[in-house]
């Protein structure tokens, strides 16, 4: 009896999950909104030889531009990230992803300094990409182009430049925003004063395609997927969307912030009943899924997945430490002791690097438990290693 | 020169930093092994002109040297210096971390590697109180400066002055200046006999460069 039980078990399981989904995949996407955003009719020539035009680049500011124009920060967001770096996203109404870090009187301050902050290209928070129209109306889909980490930091320079500044004073960013930041100093070397990558390394690993692949599949294999061609059907692949915002979820904790936060803690329940899912991460990860593909579009998704698979500094310029070689540029990089998608060793090899190339670089390893998502969190001592950074940088231009 | 610059110090600067800065030229670039929390960086960068950055191994000095603006890395001597290239700076700087460095010889080989010129500080285990205690209780010596015990110091590769002029003579560095001092940071008057500097000296200071 026993034994049928505990198949039983786990035949429901699945049941109890395919349900989840289907409530989800009744979820509507969040409406739209008009993003504040700049349109360059010439386009942008890509990696791929594609020319991408008109391009739109959705972006907010804060603070003022001085009339030097010396005093610009440009943050660069993560996979999932926006432009909403300091302020209540529109669509879902949480508040900035780095509003413990940028805003009046904080590390980066916008009491001083003129921020930017841009949505990448191939993102889905207004600028151009997969869920955008063409010219013809339709939606690009899966008819957009393959774009890299490089193709992502020139659609930025034309921002950049659009806005008047020649030289920015800093450009920061975590994860991916990081992979900008590096691919800022090694293509734009002139115009960045400052660069400061957090969490994340010069090339993706395998481990990191690995993960970025199962996502992929996941997605691939939702028959609300339609080849790509969702929108047709009026349906979003929430199943196989939801299942990749969980496996990278994973990816952006330690196991000791899990453990710490779930334990082995039972949700309504006193003991595993081997009927349903009960375990708290379960249903942690569940709203994590669920609420990501209200706000995310799949195509997007698959796009700036591919982009950061593809970086790949050293093999862009033949070794890292040619990338930065005469670079004029100072350099801030710090890691965070647990994170495993983005290990110090990597921020290391990166300061390596640049040492060979005799730049000027700080390098801090962050004592935290709270794995990749500690570039996110509040971590005092990052906050303040990089808020001295920039304050540092700011002094040297007499900012 | 040296008694200019001396009032720029900060007071609470070590003062062996003080001597080491008095040997750094004005505008060089500076690597400095074992920064702490920057306090020798921030001064040669404020009253020299340096291009000054660092290495330190402990996490939360490097922090806050970072947090103070300063170029300083978390590493260490043993294992970061083979990334820097050659000629990089005109000064490096060890200072009272030679005998707590896992491979010295080689330590030194990159420092003038990597550098024009060395500037070492130690704490000299030939001082009459350290040989002494030795002789005297037959027990690992306590003092000031070595104020760890056997089992705990970091210290694992304590010398003495003669002991460093012969590893200078025999790995080929050129001597340009050296001196003892006491833990006040008083020069020793000792400059015309090594055997009287390791006798009474509590630091010693050299300035290195490659033959």
């Amino acid at each position: 009896m026993n034994s049928n039980n505990r198949h039983a078990g786990k035949v429901e399981a699945p049941a109890g999950w395919a349900y989840a989904f289907a409530v989800m995949s009744l979820i509507q996407p969040f409406p739209e909104v008009d993003h504040q955003h700049a349109v360059f009719t010439d386009g942008l020539m890509l990696d791929c030889g594609v020319q991408l035009a008109p391009l739109t680049v959705a972006y907010r500011t804060y603070g003022r531009l001085n009339a030097a124009r010396s005093n610009a920060v440009l943050v660069c967001h993560a996979l999932t990230g926006d432009q909403y770096v300091a302020e209540t996203q529109p669509l879902t109404g949480k508040g900035g992803w780095w509003a413990n870090l940028v805003g009046p009187g904080l590390a980066v301050d916008t009491d001083r300094f003129f921020v930017i902050c841009a949505n990448v290209l191939g993102g889905c928070m207004g600028s151009t990409g997969p869920a955008e129209k063409r010219a013809d109306g339709t939606p690009w889909g899966t008819d957009f182009p393959t774009i890299t980490i490089r193709d992502m930091v020139r659609a930025q320079k034309l921002l950049v430049d659009g806005l008047g500044i020649e030289r920015l004073l800093a450009v920061i960013g975590g994860s991916m925003g990081g992979m900008q930041v590096l691919e800022w100093a090694a293509t734009f070397p002139e115009a960045v004063f400052a660069a400061a990558p957090i969490a994340c390394a010069s090339h993706h690993s395998a481990q990191n395609i690995a993960f970025h692949e199962v996502g992929r599949a996941a997605i691939h294999s939702d028959p609300d997927y339609c080849a790509g061609r969702y929108w047709e059907q009026g349906r979003i692949p929430a199943q196989g969307l939801g299942v990749a915002r969980m496996v990278a979820h994973i990816t952006y904790l330690s196991e000791e912030a899990l453990t710490r936060k779930f334990g082995r803690k039972l949700r309504g329940a006193n003991a595993v009943t081997f009927l349903e899912d009960v375990f708290e991460v379960q249903s942690y990860l569940r709203y994590q899924g669920s609420s990501f593909v209200r706000r995310f579009d799949a195509n997007s998704y698959l796009t700036i997945t591919r982009a950061m698979d593809y970086f790949d500094l050293s093999a862009e310029h033949g070794s890292l430490a040619q990338a930065f070689a005469g670079t004029p540029t100072r350099f801030f990089v710090a890691s965070f002791s647990s994170d495993w998608l983005f290990p110090t060793s990597e921020s290391r090899a990166l300061v390596r690097a640049m040492n060979a190339a005799a730049a000027r670089v700080s390098f801090v390893e962050i004592k935290s438990d709270k794995g990749h998502d500690a570039f996110l969190l509040d971590e005092p001592e990052f906050h303040a290693a990089l808020g001295g950074f920039v304050a540092g940088a700011a002094k040297a231009l007499g900012v | 020169m040296p008694d200019t610059t001396i009032q720029y110090v900060a007071k609470n600067m070590r003062v062996d930093l003080r001597l080491i800065a008095e040997m750094i030229t004005p505008g060089a670039r500076v690597l400095d092994i074992g920064c702490g929390d920057g306090a020798l960086l921030e001064y040669l960068a404020l009253a020299k002109g340096a291009d000054a950055r660092g290495i330190e191994i402990d996490m939360a000095e490097a922090t806050r040297a970072v947090a103070a603006g300063l170029a300083v890395i978390h590493g260490d001597a043993d294992n970061d210096l083979a990334f820097y290239p050659d000629g990089a700076f005109d000064f490096v700087i060890l200072s009272r971390t030679l005998q707590a460095v896992e491979k010295p010889r080689e330590v030194l080989r990159q420092m003038l590697r990597i550098g024009q010129h060395a500037i070492v500080s130690f704490p000299n285990f030939g001082h009459w109180a350290v040989r002494w205690q030795l002789a005297w209780t037959g027990r690992m010596p306590m003092t000031n400066t070595w104020n760890r015990g056997w089992y705990e110091t970091p210290n694992i590769h304590p010398c003495t002055i003669r002991d460093f002029f012969e590893l200078c003579e025999r790995d080929g560095f050129v001597v340009e200046e050296w001196l003892a001092a006491d833990d006040d940071g008083l020069k020793s008057p000792w400059r015309r006999s090594a055997r009287l500097a390791n006798l009474f000296g509590e630091q010693a200071l050299f300035k290195l460069r490659r033959k």
